[in-house]
């Protein structure tokens, strides 16, 4: 038998409360591409901060190519061919591409040579970038692929990619796909992370499944079905959510001819956004982050103001009115990131709760605020929502994704809002919880609220929605209905593969 | 090898202990640098901290704590509101002067008329002048996004000028021979600020004080402002998706500190000090900043604090003219325990710990 | 009055004199922020240098030892700065006015036997024939040799920034300390080593004033230049070079208002005195609109935790 690339034994690490490894063994062949499998908070991303230098194993050894293998930095496991892709981009906004990928080489030429080094592996692999664009202008797809050159720069024999798919539309995965098919061919190893099932059996030579931090199975993905795989990788049969079949009331919001700069630097402009979600609908907006999601919801919530016609809930211009004064109509929203935006880390649950809930709970009078009852609304919370926590008191921060992310949907749901705009529901969640999320979504549509679900998870949309538009570069496509689109179809709508013009010149 | 751990949710114990151990720090270190000045470290912090309060002449010194103390307190109380919503007015000596000239002003303007409704009238005056000068970071901010620590602090220097100006002309007594500087006051009895109390040193700046300190505890603790104040310092992001509007609120906690240096200031003329003059101002505003970080930004601890500070200023005195110990050494002692109240801030929400001790 | 007397050649060549502290200073807290830390202690740290510079010289004579133990006083102060922000995660803006407070006292202190001393001169350059060209010559070539260590300085930060290695890092670092530590560059060393090349530079600033400048040692005798410093790395839009010129016009505006009380305008002094302030207000709202240049990691605290 041949000495695989690289060898982990008994791999463990552990963190104050959680071992996030424990014992993992597996072993990466040469030219072979190997799925990393498990849902989130499985371990997958300390395994390869381990391979990658960023974190000390407590116990377990590595080998590459026989050799003991202990990088302490990642600048050792750089050196010895490791490259890895992040999942969120460690890349420099106000640098251009060439800086970039400079910084994440140990002797980086001149930046002359860098860029026809840039462009040379850049056209070879597919890949078109222009090396002197300044990284914030770039779409995510082509963040990533600033990222993809500077590992293949360094002609890595081990490439780590982190959840690469998630940030692409299905046209650029195939793109994407190519480019790692030659990579295998080249004999280069890759080390691919991810939950999603049809992407690892189309790519993957072998797969390891993680599951709570522990090895608990391995396969071929291609001789495996992708729901053999799910339930290794959960553990247990998973609900589905439920939907009935629903009518559709009157239009609850309608946007039309709405444009907004955006309030940040690197952000992206809504340009003009027709849309209108009626009572008991599930709009579903898909689309690569950072094409206007932020913006769009900001609008919807009352943060960005807009000219008072361009947003209407029930016919009533509300595009002037404050988060407070949408919420007193009915209009609630859960931004994205949970931390620091749709919750206060320091602060108490309790606190949190009168966050958003203050109006339609009646949790103040003439400003000044009844305690006792907003703690009784954060308990119904946590209890509605099955949100793991010791008691009210205790601070956003110490919640897990999951139990915090319950808690803000909850929030917002059981304050029965007429429309409810959440912005990725079950992003960085287990998939129990992103599962009673998604059936609370449908519940509350069920019951006659209007919903508008913002995700960049496109297999959550096609459960949950009844119409589905997509966000490119802050043009949203017109909305479809659900059942009927194909994947190429929704791909078209999220603007095909981005960037792409400048492999033509 | 030691790491810093977060904490999953800040220490309550901790962030009472803090400002105790910070003090005890301060304490030791402080010993050591009166020993260096060769001092006798005891005895100096004997007199610095015992002599004002249970001394020979502790009848004399205690009145003066609530002298010392309550602009201290006055002007800490409204720095704290904005610090708690990240918003930093660290321009209070400007607008603690402000206030004085108003005050002082408005006062003067009637002389030698007595009236009941003057010393009100000089409230308000000393309020606005201190309001006006914190309004113009508020406003310069609001408007053109202006870095208010750096406005804020810039006016203070203008302040000194304004005062260097006033006391020389529109304010110099005409009857002083020359000299620089205003009537005093104390000898105006519809604008003086008396001891409500004879020998007590209870003064009405005293009493504004501890209705500042009630005022801010309601104020955070049961008003939404409050809660709109404390979130927007710690998540920006999540106050403006509550609905707080960033420009009201920094209109307002400016505005309103700015307004209690004023009053502070205010008092402190038509009181203890009794003439605007050149040499006026003692860095109240600034040691405020230390009383208000001491007191953890919360209204009572602030008024501990301010009793503390105020201690170190009166201890400090007595040790110059007792011990010789230089006025600036208890300027670096208060520096010290500023310090060491950072520093050891840290173990409210990281633990300390041997990276190889915590290995499952 | 008399405006006549104002010399036009003398203006300008004080005017770059009473630019050096503040160029010094602000080229060093550039530096700081390009790597993400907001050090509002320069005040302190400069009044430090002043006194540290001014003592060292008095005891040895040597003008030239002075500024270095200048370098150092700043430096060390510094180093009080890295402990509270980047050992114990403390509020940048609460450390750094901790600083200047701490520094003003230390200051004080340190120099209650220094007050009304003399300090030795460290005597202008003079360079044969080009020194002696008319107007110029005055203006360029006859200043003491720190007066053109600050330019030096900007040119050397400028190039170093713009052009080397270690200087991307820096960007980089200030930009985003997330991904930088990801990419396995030490974060807070980075930032450590920079908060201590500011401090020695405000150092040299304090030093400049104590020694040059006025030149004897008074208690506050920096008067909030530091914090002038501070207001013109935000008119320089952290560019080296725009530093120069903020820190001349400055300079030209402090010089020019001291030459109109000596020239006893009927302007009251007091508002002269004001006017330096008052204008960096004015630039501030002026400048403040764009505010895409500054680096993204500006006082945010960096703590990795896996």
């Amino acid at each position: 038998m041949t000495t695989p690339l690289l060898s982990l034994q008994g791999l463990t690490k552990a963190y104050p409360g959680v071992v996030a490894n424990d014992q993992v063994s597996f072993d990466i062949g040469e030219g072979e591409v190997h799925a990393l499998l498990g849902e989130n908070g499985a371990g997958k991303s300390t395994l390869v901060k381990m391979i990658y230098g960023l974190v000390k194993p407590d116990s377990g050894i590595m080998q590459l190519r026989g050799q003991p293998f202990a990088p302490p930095e990642p600048r050792a496991a750089r050196a010895d061919g490791i490259a890895m892709v992040f999942q969120h981009f460690s890349l420099f906004d106000a640098l251009n591409v060439a800086e970039n990928i400079a910084l994440g080489m140990e002797n980086p030429p001149s930046m002359g040579d860098l860029a026809s080094r840039i462009r040379d592996v850049s056209e070879t692999y597919g890949l078109p970038l222009d090396p002197y664009r300044t990284v914030g202008d770039l779409s995510a797809g082509e963040r990533q692929r600033v990222e993809i050159i500077r590992c293949l720069l360094q002609d890595p024999k081990l490439l780590i990619m982190d959840e690469p798919t998630s940030v692409l539309t299905p046209q650029e995965v195939d793109i994407l796909f190519e480019t790692l098919n030659k990579l295998r061919s080249e004999g280069t190893s890759i080390l691919y992370i991810s939950h999603k099932l049809e992407e690892i059996r189309t790519l993957c030579d072998h797969a390891t499944i993680l599951r709570l931090g522990k090895n608990v199975g391995e396969c071929i993905p291609a001789e495996t079905s992708a729901r053999d795989m799910a339930e290794m990788m959960v553990g247990a049969t998973l609900q589905t959510p439920e939907r009935a079949g629903r009518e559709f009331g009157e239009v609850a919001l309608d946007v039309s001819g709405l444009s907004v700069p955006s309030p940040s630097e690197f952000g992206t402009a809504l340009k003009n956004v027709h849309l209108t979600v009626r009572k008991g609908e599930v709009l579903g907006i898909g689309g690569v982050a950072g094409n206007g999601q932020d913006e769009l919801l900001g609008v919807l919530s009352g943060e960005i103001q807009t000219p008072a016609d361009a947003i209407r809930f029930n016919g009533q211009p509300i595009g002037k009115l404050g988060p407070t004064a949408r919420r007193r109509l009915g209009v609630l929203t859960a931004p994205e990131e949970r931390l620091g935006h749709a919750a206060a880390p320091d602060m108490s649950l309790v606190e949190n709760a009168l966050l958003t809930g203050s109006v339609r709970e009646g949790l103040e009078s003439n400003g000044f605020l009844k305690w006792a009852d907003t703690r009784s609304f954060a308990e119904k919370i946590i209890s509605a929502f099955d949100v793991r926590t010791p008691g009210p008191e205790n601070a956003a921060r110490s919640l897990s994704g999951g139990n915090l992310q319950k808690f803000v949907i909850g929030r917002e749901v059981l304050q029965n809002p007429d429309v409810l705009v959440v912005n990725q529901p079950t992003w960085g969640v287990d998939a129990a919880a992103a599962a009673s999320i998604r059936q609370a979504i449908l519940d509350l549509a069920a019951k006659g609220s209007a919903v508008i679900c913002i995700s960049q998870d496109l297999d959550e949309l096609m459960e949950i929605s009844d119409s589905f538009a997509a966000l490119n570069e802050g043009r949203l496509s017109a909305p479809r209905p659900t059942t009927g689109l194909t994947v190429d179809e929704i791909g078209l709508m999220m603007g095909g593969a981005h960037g792409m013009e400048v492999a033509h010149v | 090898m030691i790491v810093l751990e977060k904490r999953p949710q800040p220490s309550k114990a901790w962030s009472y202990a803090t400002p105790l151990v910070a003090v005890l720090a301060t304490m030791v270190f402080g010993g050591i640098l009166f020993a260096i000045l060769g001092k006798n470290p005891i005895e100096a912090i004997g007199t610095i901290f015992w002599e004002p309060l249970f001394g020979e002449f502790a009848f004399y010194y205690r009145p003066q704590l609530l002298v010392k103390g309550a602009p201290l307190v006055l002007i800490a109380i409204g720095l704290s509101l904005g610090f708690r919503a990240g918003i930093w007015n660290i321009g209070a000596e400007g607008q603690y002067i402000m206030g004085a000239i108003f005050g002082a002003g408005a006062g003067l303007a009637f002389y030698p008329l007595e009236a009941w409704y003057i010393f009100p009238v000089m409230v308000i005056a000393g309020a606005f002048g201190g309001w006006l000068w914190a309004i113009i970071p508020a406003f310069l901010k609001v408007r053109f996004g202006t870095n208010e620590i750096l406005v804020s602090l810039m006016l203070v220097y203008v302040a000194e000028q304004m005062l260097a100006s006033v006391s020389l002309g529109l304010l110099k007594n005409p009857e002083g021979f020359g000299f620089p500087g205003s009537r005093n006051l104390q000898q105006y009895d519809s604008a003086h600020n008396a001891e409500l109390i004879a020998g007590s040193g209870m003064h009405w700046g005293v009493v504004t004080a501890l209705i500042a300190v009630i005022f801010a505890y309601v104020l955070l603790n049961r008003h939404m402002l409050g809660f709109h104040i404390r979130l927007t310092g710690e998540a920006p992001r999540a106050a403006k998706f509550a609905g707080v509007n960033p420009a009201r609120l920094i209109l307002f906690c400016l505005g309103l500190s700015g307004a209690l240096a004023g009053l502070a200031g205010m008092f402190e003329v038509s009181g203890p000090s009794g003439v605007v003059s050149i040499d006026f101002n003692v860095g109240y505003g600034f040691t405020a900043i230390i009383v208000a970080f001491l007191g953890r930004l919360h209204p009572v601890g602030i008024l501990l604090a301010g009793g503390l500070m105020a201690l170190t200023y009166i201890g400090g005195e007595i040790a110059q003219s007792q011990l010789g110990l230089p006025a600036a050494a208890i300027q670096v002692f208060q520096g010290m325990l500023l310090f060491f109240l950072l520093a050891f801030d840290l173990l409210t929400n990281y633990r300390i710990r041997a990276a190889h001790s915590e290995v499952a | 009055m008399d405006l006549g007397e104002i010399n036009p050649i003398l203006l300008v060549a004080s005017l770059m004199v009473a630019a050096t502290p503040l160029l010094l200073a602000a080229i060093g807290e550039l530096v700081v922020e390009k790597a993400g830390v907001l050090n509002l202690g320069v005040e302190g740290m400069m009044i430090v240098g002043a006194i540290s510079g001014f003592a060292i010289s008095v005891e040895t004579g040597s003008p030239w030892l002075g500024f270095i133990a200048a370098a150092v006083g700043g430096a060390v102060l510094s180093l009080l700065f890295v402990l509270l922000t980047q050992v114990a995660l403390a509020n940048q803006v609460a450390s750094g006015l901790a600083l200047t407070l701490f520094g003003l006292g230390f200051s004080a202190l340190m120099g209650q036997s220094y007050v009304g001393v003399k300090p030795p001169s460290m005597g202008d350059i003079h360079i044969p024939v080009i020194s002696d060209i008319p107007v110029i010559g005055p203006i360029l070539f006859q200043h003491d040799p720190i007066l053109y260590v600050g330019i030096a300085l900007t040119a050397a930060v400028w190039a170093t920034l713009k052009y080397t290695r270690i200087g991307l890092i820096l960007r980089a670092v200030g930009e985003n300390h997330d991904a930088a530590h990801a990419l396995g560059y030490k974060v807070i060393k980075i930032r450590i080593m920079a908060i201590l090349f500011g401090g020695a530079c405000a150092g040299l600033g304090g030093a400049y004033i104590s020694l040059i400048r006025v030149p004897q040692w008074t208690e506050g005798m920096t008067a909030g230049v530091g914090w002038i410093a501070l207001a013109l790395v935000v008119f320089a839009s952290w560019k080296p070079w725009r530093a120069l010129l903020g820190a001349y016009l400055f300079g030209g505006i402090t010089v020019l208002q001291l030459n109109l009380q000596a020239a006893g305008v009927a302007i009251p002094v007091e508002y002269l005195a004001m006017s330096p302030y008052i204008i960096t207000i004015l630039v501030l709202v002026i400048l403040s609109a764009d505010k895409s240049s500054a680096p993204a990691a500006l006082g945010r605290t960096f703590h990795a935790s896996h």
